[in-house]
């Protein structure tokens, strides 16, 4: 190894001839016959090349570059909040990523046996004698062998040996921690079967391939160097001879770089760091990043870290990576070499990264030119990208259609989802207010009130609406972080930026600024469940509801694969100025929209579907693994994410579905990727990650940042611990699988820019962390942001897709298909659009006319029914039945009115849609296609479903005549009776009520000597309340039936006197002339203004004539004027007064008042035809009244 | 009327243990010159109700209803022209129309067989007259009349000046050109949670100090005072609901507010003691 990069460095060899010999194996005819020679002595090295320049790299930079600061939430139970991953120790194998020092320890039969199960099909290719003379057991077959490229960069040891632990520390400090640049390659000391000496960075390195067929690139050897049980055959490395493990080749390699290095260390003037041995402790290391400044003049050794820059760059094809050497200068030095070459990914950056790369002083030190380019390329750039946080929670809004009494199986469902709506948004108010706070605990704090409310959910129906509500909120809450990617399909946009205030925009950015996250967990965080998100998780795992899973499963499979099949923009072939065409944001938008929801869906589904075999660790031993697999293997999956990733990739929209589904399997449980159904996807991915290249474009490819979104989420998804490296030594048969339709070049969504940057860095928020250690950079605070730039995996292609199935409908729907395919793709969407709403209004506009009036109907017939069969009318059920067959038949012309709508408005619409200058044919065509489609949403719909539909609406018109039959049914009917003109001056209900209500209690008592009521007042009051009841603006029934109650009280006070008057101590009686005009009063708004009946019977009830006996000398003159009044002006009928008054006799009364009683009555009876006379005669004797009721 | 939780309490502080009659308002509004008389009266009866919702259990133990019954007796037995029910709410410190109840159950189950149910009671307190004992009928009546805080009377009061608001604030969206719908045809197109109104197209309500304005859906019209209490149980039970269908939404309080309370302004429930002036329109209209 070192004799390769020591003949580079002597230029013995060109760098373009040492990547290729990296990359194949074969020499080339343009090779340099001297060259050649002197590496094909070291061929068998060639895969340990890579791995071995990184940890070169680093541990060079590591002496001289400052410590970076520790990302914490790369301890997976800090961040994954899994529950399976929280408490346990994470899988020993899977170092990097996992646990920096993982507390098994070495156990050497896992170790030996692990490895040799993932080997089986790694070796292959040119060259098998040489490899297969590794010996299965060494490392090298770790390094060698046709080994993806991710793999090599991640995996310092086999999957199953947790050998590795402690050794890690006895490694000389590394450059920021390790588990972001833990070594490539381990290099054990010598004693085989312990421990290696590091970790290796998960990052996956590939290299360029200029060969069609994929081949090699590097990998990191098996970690622990399991002594090789067959001796090695035919190895004819120097390094390597005869030693069975491979590690002692490394081992020497690094001895060999160590004196090269100090020999050059020598001979450098100005190291700035002393030359340190490997082991010997380093000095303070505390990021300052800014301690020293970086000067180009004093790098050591130019022409040769700008070729080491040169070979690390080609290996890395498109990678981005930072490290290296002596001093500072050299680091920065190499780093803005790389940088250099790599300047087509860094251009493809957002805005505000461009920036500050354009700024860095140190960058522009270094390479002017570079920094120029970045300049331009920050000018040239629109990529704006937000980092800021979801705004706070807006719930899912209530929807009659779906929501209502009518969709539930009974009235207690109903309600119960009523309380659980809110116990729900309680609960999630409750999460947003607190769970910041240190020391909450969703399940301390919410836990038992969410089982609660999931108890209740009995009924299957219940649990659909519940998980309806649930997958609604969340797809609200959590789809669009920052609002990038706008609203919910179907979901009204946000009202605020429609109204669209540049202030907002302002503000936004502002807070954007002070609450944006300050890092997402690193380069390579683990699958975590961010803000909102987490409420959700927790929400699932609290409830720990077996039903509700399910459900929510079933929905959530259901919205994934109606997302992932919905028509996204179409290239439109015609328009060169695609891009800047208005209807793009749009089209990228709603592609945005529908990414982000799939993959919030799909991560979910994940979660809940493999939640009940999530553990914190990989079965211990074969056999138990076995029995798993077999068991596991009876399950059908989820949903057939197989089929939609191979569908996806046919159709060319493996940028939709690809990202989706990576979310879903980053949270499968250990198992899933060995079953063979998952283990098909993951080959799958393997080979289209292998088969994208981000330094090739050409016509017909997938689209630069299309491809660098799906190489940083598979990056991504290969580096998660639950997914083992044996995955990617594939079998070479499958490797065929998409290069046969490698050569179609229909468009889809691949090829369409539909990813920018925001999208790119929504979904893989680590991107951003460049973006972040800049940031910090500039504001000199080294501390917090962490985290270090991502490495993006590219590597060799061959382009995707496949022809899309072609669907036989019938002759009508392909010369649809077809009409649509050369037209601009808003024309189909503009035209299933219309079809789709006036399918679904047309279905609402015959329930609002010929539904209603079959309801009309069949209140009438009901209503004759009623009268001819009597109040009761018979069995509700029964009389259902005969109106329904009297009318059910009748719902036959909802087709015929149906298709006669659908036919009279969908043109209109589809012409106001469109473009004016539609060409007529088009046109026409558009608007038949839509009133086709039309039809048969809505008569699909009706002919299905009219017949129920009548039924229900006539079953509640019954339920509601036969109430109304019950008690009150006046009241309904004309209240509000005012003129036009009327202005509603006159004073308020309340108001009167309350005023009588204390002439009342005035009246009652007790009173204090001063209080009374002014005549006038009374007078005023019924003046008042004549108006109010004319006016009846603000009257409700409740309010005149009290009204009309008091009234009759105070008419009772008046007869006997019995209001308080104010004025002079001896008079504090009404006036009888007064009193009169009162009662008067009351008579004239009984009889024309109150529009309730009023209780006048109530004057003749024991209680209130009693009143009459309290007062000394007793008054009967004006009882006998108001009873003959009231059978004046119709109010009573004199049978109804004479009943009351001989109810009058059951009552105990004292002697005299019994007396004076019966005269009354005998009086009232006497006369009826005269009143008037009576009354005079009555007025005559006031003098002395108790004698003339006597006398008379 | 929006007071400082300071002024609140100073006006609360000087209700304890005021009885509901009318004379008590009037001194209460004598003490208090510059509120409006509406917010006291609204002040008072929740504070009194606060007060009864304390007491109530100790005037309902079998001992209490006991001896309350018999100084009844004693006194109409006495005097039966008397406030003798009334005084004794009062000097219990308990609400007349409640100590009224009390009293009528309590003579039901004596002079009837089986025990009143509820709604009897509810009619004979209604309509006093129904009560078989004149002089009985006569005490309630007296106390109904002379509670300023409790009985039918009161409660038909309370819910016409509910009524004239809603009627209020459906003119006023009509003025403005607003449309709605009103809980009644939420009601009918099934919704489980009606408030009184909805909007059609939502508005956007600015406020004086805020840049932004605040997005309502819709409009509950709230004819009381709203203190900590009656606002934390209609957040519970009303509006928290609203905004989990509807989205933000106005409370208005007709007869004002705690000031403090107005804090839901972000999360989407915004209090308001009038229809509020600036109110910005979705413009259909192309410029």
């Amino acid at each position: 190894m070192a004799a390769v990069l020591e003949s580079l460095l002597r230029e013995e060899l060109s760098v373009a001839v040492a990547v290729r010999w990296i990359a194949r194996s074969a020499q080339s005819s343009e090779d340099d016959p001297r060259e050649a020679a002197a590496l094909s002595s070291l061929r068998p090295l060639r895969k340990e090349f890579v791995p071995f320049l990184l940890n070169f790299l680093r541990e060079q930079s590591s002496r001289v570059l400052p410590q970076g600061p520790p990302t914490p939430a790369k301890a997976p139970g800090s961040s994954t909040g899994l529950p399976g991953r929280s408490g346990g120790p994470p899988r020993g194998g899977r170092g990097a990523r996992n646990q920096l020092f993982p507390p098994i320890e070495a156990s050497s039969a896992t170790a030996a046996d692990a490895p040799s199960a993932r080997r089986g099909g790694r070796r292959r290719g040119p060259g098998p004698a040489r490899e297969r003379g590794r010996g299965p057991g060494g490392l090298e077959e770790g390094v060698s062998g046709e080994c993806l490229p991710w793999a090599g960069g991640r995996r310092p040891r086999s999957s199953g040996s947790p050998s590795s632990p402690s050794l890690a520390r006895s490694d000389p400090p590394n450059l920021s921690n390790l588990e972001e640049f833990p070594p490539v390659g381990s290099v054990p000391p010598g004693s085989a079967g312990t421990k290696p000496s590091r970790r290796i960075n998960p990052t996956p390195v590939s290299e360029e391939r200029s060969l069609s067929k994929p081949k090699t690139c590097f990998t990191s050897p098996p970690i622990s160097c399991v002594p090789s049980s067959q001796p090695s055959v035919l190895d004819t490395s120097p390094w390597g001879h005869g030693i069975p493990s491979g590690c002692r080749s490394l081992q020497e390699e690094r001895e060999m770089l160590r004196k090269e290095r100090s020999k050059q260390l020598q001979q450098s003037p100005t190291p700035a760091c002393p030359t340190l041995e490997p082991g010997s402790p380093h000095p303070s290391r505390t990021g300052h990043l800014t301690a020293e400044p970086a000067d180009p003049t004093r790098v050591s050794s130019r022409h040769r870290l700008e070729l080491v820059a040169l070979v690390y760059s080609s290996c890395i094809a498109d990678s981005l990576e930072s490290p290296l050497f002596q001093s500072v200068h050299d680091c920065v030095f190499f780093a803005v070499q790389v940088l250099e070459h790599q300047f087509h990914v860094l251009s493809h950056l957002d805005k505000g990264t461009l920036k500050l790369l354009a700024e860095n002083e140190r960058l522009l030190c270094f390479s002017p030119a570079l920094q120029g380019r970045l300049r331009a390329a920050y000018e040239g750039s629109v990529a704006k990208v937000s980092l800021a946080m979801p705004p706070s929670a807006q719930a899912v809004s209530f929807q009659p259609e779906t929501d209502n009494r009518a969709n539930f199986s009974s009235d207690r469902a109903f309600h119960t989802f009523k309380k659980q709506r809110d116990v729900f948004y309680e609960v999630l108010r409750e999460w947003e207010d607190r769970h910041e706070e240190p020391g909450w605990d969703f399940e301390k704090g919410l836990g038992s009130r969410i089982r609660a409310m999931m108890g209740q959910l009995s009924a299957a129906c219940s649990h659909s609406h519940f998980v309806r509500l649930f997958q609604k909120q969340l797809l609200q809450m959590c789809q669009s972080p920052g609002g990038a990617g706008g609203t919910v399909l179907g979901e009204a946009p946000d009202v605020l930026n429609m109204l669209g205030a540049d202030k907002l925009g302002r503000l936004r950015r502002l807070q954007e600024r002070l609450v944006a996250p300050q890092s997402s967990g690193g380069p390579c965080p683990p699958p975590t469940f961010p803000g909102c998100q987490g409420f959700f998780r927790d929400f699932i795992l609290s409830a720990s509801s077996f039903q509700f899973n399910q459900h929510l499963m079933d929905s959530l499979s259901l919205k994934i694969r109606e997302l992932n099949s919905l028509a996204l923009p179409q290239p439109e072939p015609s328009d060169e100025d695609g891009e800047s065409d208005v209807d793009w944001q749009g089209e990228r938008r709603q592609f945005a929209v529908v990414l982000l929801s799939l993959r919030l869906l799909a991560k979910f589904l994940g979660f809940v579907a493999f939640l009940p075999y999530r553990g914190p660790e990989p079965p211990p031993t074969r056999e138990l693994q076995d029995s798993i697999l077999s068991l596991r293997s009876q399950v059908p999956p989820v949903l057939d994410v197989r089929a939609l990733l191979q569908q996806g990739l046919r159709a060319r929209r493996a940028v939709l579905t690809v990202p989706w589904l990576v979310e879903f399997l980053s949270l499968a449980d250990h198992i899933v990727p060995m079953l063979d159904y998952y283990r098909s996807i993951f080959t799958l991915l393997l080979h289209l990650h292998r088969s994208l290249v981000l330094s090739k474009e050409s016509e017909g490819e997938m689209c630069f940042l299309n491809k660098l979104l799906l190489l940083a989420v598979l990056g991504w998804l290969f580096q998660i611990p639950t997914v083992p490296e044996d995955l990617f030594f594939l079998e070479e048969g499958q490797l065929d699988v998409f290069e046969v339709d490698t050569v179609a070049s229909e468009h889809g969504l691949d090829s369409m820019p539909v990813v920018d940057q925001q999208l790119l860095y929504t979904c893989c928020p680590y991107i951003g962390e460049l973006r972040k250690l800049l940031a910090s950079w500039v504001s000199g605070s080294s501390g917090r942001s962490g985290g270090l730039v991502r490495k993006i995996t590219p590597t060799t292609t061959t382009g995707l897709g496949a022809q899309p199935p072609q669907t036989t409908q019938g002759l009508q729907a392909q010369l649809a298909q077809a009409f649509f395919h050369n037209q601009p793709p808003s024309l189909r969407r503009t035209v299933e659009f219309v079809a789709e709403r006036i399918g679904s209004n047309c279905v609402k506009h015959i329930k609002a006319t010929l539904v209603a009036e079959l309801v009309r109907q069949a209140e009438s017939l009901l209503q004759e029914q009623l009268v001819t069969q009597g109040q009761e009318g018979g069995d509700p059920a029964q009389l259902l039945e005969i109106l329904c067959s009297q009318l059910c038949p009748h719902g036959a012309q909802a087709l015929t009115q149906g298709r006669e709508f659908c036919q009279k408005k969908s043109p209109g619409a589809v012409r106001a849609l469109l473009p004016e200058e539609t060409p007529a044919a088009v046109l026409s065509s558009a608007e038949n296609i839509a009133v086709s489609l039309a039809t048969e949403k809505a008569c699909a719909w009706l002919s299905a479903n009219i017949t129920a539909l009548i039924r229900r609406e006539v079953k509640a018109a019954v339920s509601r005549t036969l109430r109304a039959q019950g008690p009150e049914p006046a009241a309904r009917g004309e209240r509000r009776g005012c003129s036009r003109a009327c202005e509603h001056h006159a004073p308020l209900p309340s108001h009167l009520i309350s005023e009588i209500k204390d002439v009342l209690s005035l009246a009652v008592g007790p009173r204090d000597p001063e209080e009374g009521v002014a005549p006038e007042y009374l007078e005023q009051l019924l003046g008042q309340l004549g108006q109010m009841l004319r006016c009846r603006q603000f009257l409700c029934p409740p309010a005149e039936q009290h009204l009309a109650k008091c009234s009759v009280e105070l008419a009772s006070l008046l007869v006997a006197d019995q209001i308080p008057i104010l004025g002079p101590p001896a008079q504090h009686q009404l006036e009888r002339g007064q009193a009169r005009r009162l009662l008067l009063m009351l008579l004239s708004l009984w009889k024309d203004d109150f529009q309730v009946p009023v209780p006048l019977q109530l004057l003749l009830r024991p209680r209130n004539v009693a009143l009459l006996a309290d007062t000394r000398p007793r008054e009967w003159d004006l009882l006998l004027f108001l009873l003959r009044e009231l059978v004046e002006k119709g109010l009573m009928r004199r049978m109804e007064i004479e009943a009351c008054l001989g109810s009058l006799h059951e009552t105990q009364w004292p002697g005299d008042f019994s007396e004076e009683l019966a005269t009354l009555f005998n009086l009232f009876l006497a006369e009826p035809h005269v009143p008037e006379h009576q009354l005079r005669a009555c007025e005559l004797v006031q003098p002395n009244r108790g004698t003339v009721l006597a006398q008379s | 009327m929006i007071l400082t939780k300071a002024q609140y309490d100073e006006i609360a502080q000087c209700l304890v243990s005021v009885p509901p009659t009318r004379q008590s308002l009037r001194k209460l509004k004598q003490r208090f010159p510059s509120q409006s008389q509406a917010t006291l009266l609204s002040i008072f009866s929740q504070e009194y109700q606060k007060h009864i919702k304390r007491t109530h259990a100790k005037h309902h133990t079998s001992e209490a209803i006991e001896s309350y019954y018999q100084r009844y007796l004693n006194g109409v037995g006495e005097n039966g022209a008397a406030p003798v029910l009334l005084e004794l709410a009062n000097e219990v410190d308990y609400a007349p129309s409640l100590m009224a109840r009390i009293i009528l159950e309590r003579f039901l189950q004596e002079h009837e067989e089986a025990p009143p149910s509820k709604s009897v009671i509810n009619s004979m307190l209604r309509d006093p007259s129904q009560i078989p004992d004149g002089v009985l009928a006569n005490q309630v009546y007296q106390c109904i009349v002379n509670d300023c805080c409790y009985g039918p009377l009161v409660d038909c009061i309370k819910h016409a000046i509910g009524h004239e608001h809603e009627v209020l604030l459906r003119d006023l969206l009509l003025e403005k050109n607003l449309s709605f719908l009103d809980e009644d045809q939420l009601r009918a197109r099934g919704y489980d949670k009606t408030p009184d109104f909805i909007l059609q197209v939502p508005v956007v309500m600015l406020c004086s100090l805020a840049v932004e304005g605040h997005i309502i859906h819709w409009i509950e019209s709230k004819a009381s005072f709203g203190d900590e209490c009656s606002h934390h149980a209609y957040l519970h039970d009303q509006f928290w609901s609203y905004w989990n269908r509807f989205g933000p939404g106005l409370v208005i309080y007709w007869y004002g507010f705690i000031q403090e309370l107005d804090c839901n302004r972000e999360r989407g429930i915004l209090l308001h003691a009038c229809f509020p002036t600036d109110i910005v329109t979705l413009c259909h209209s192309v410029a």
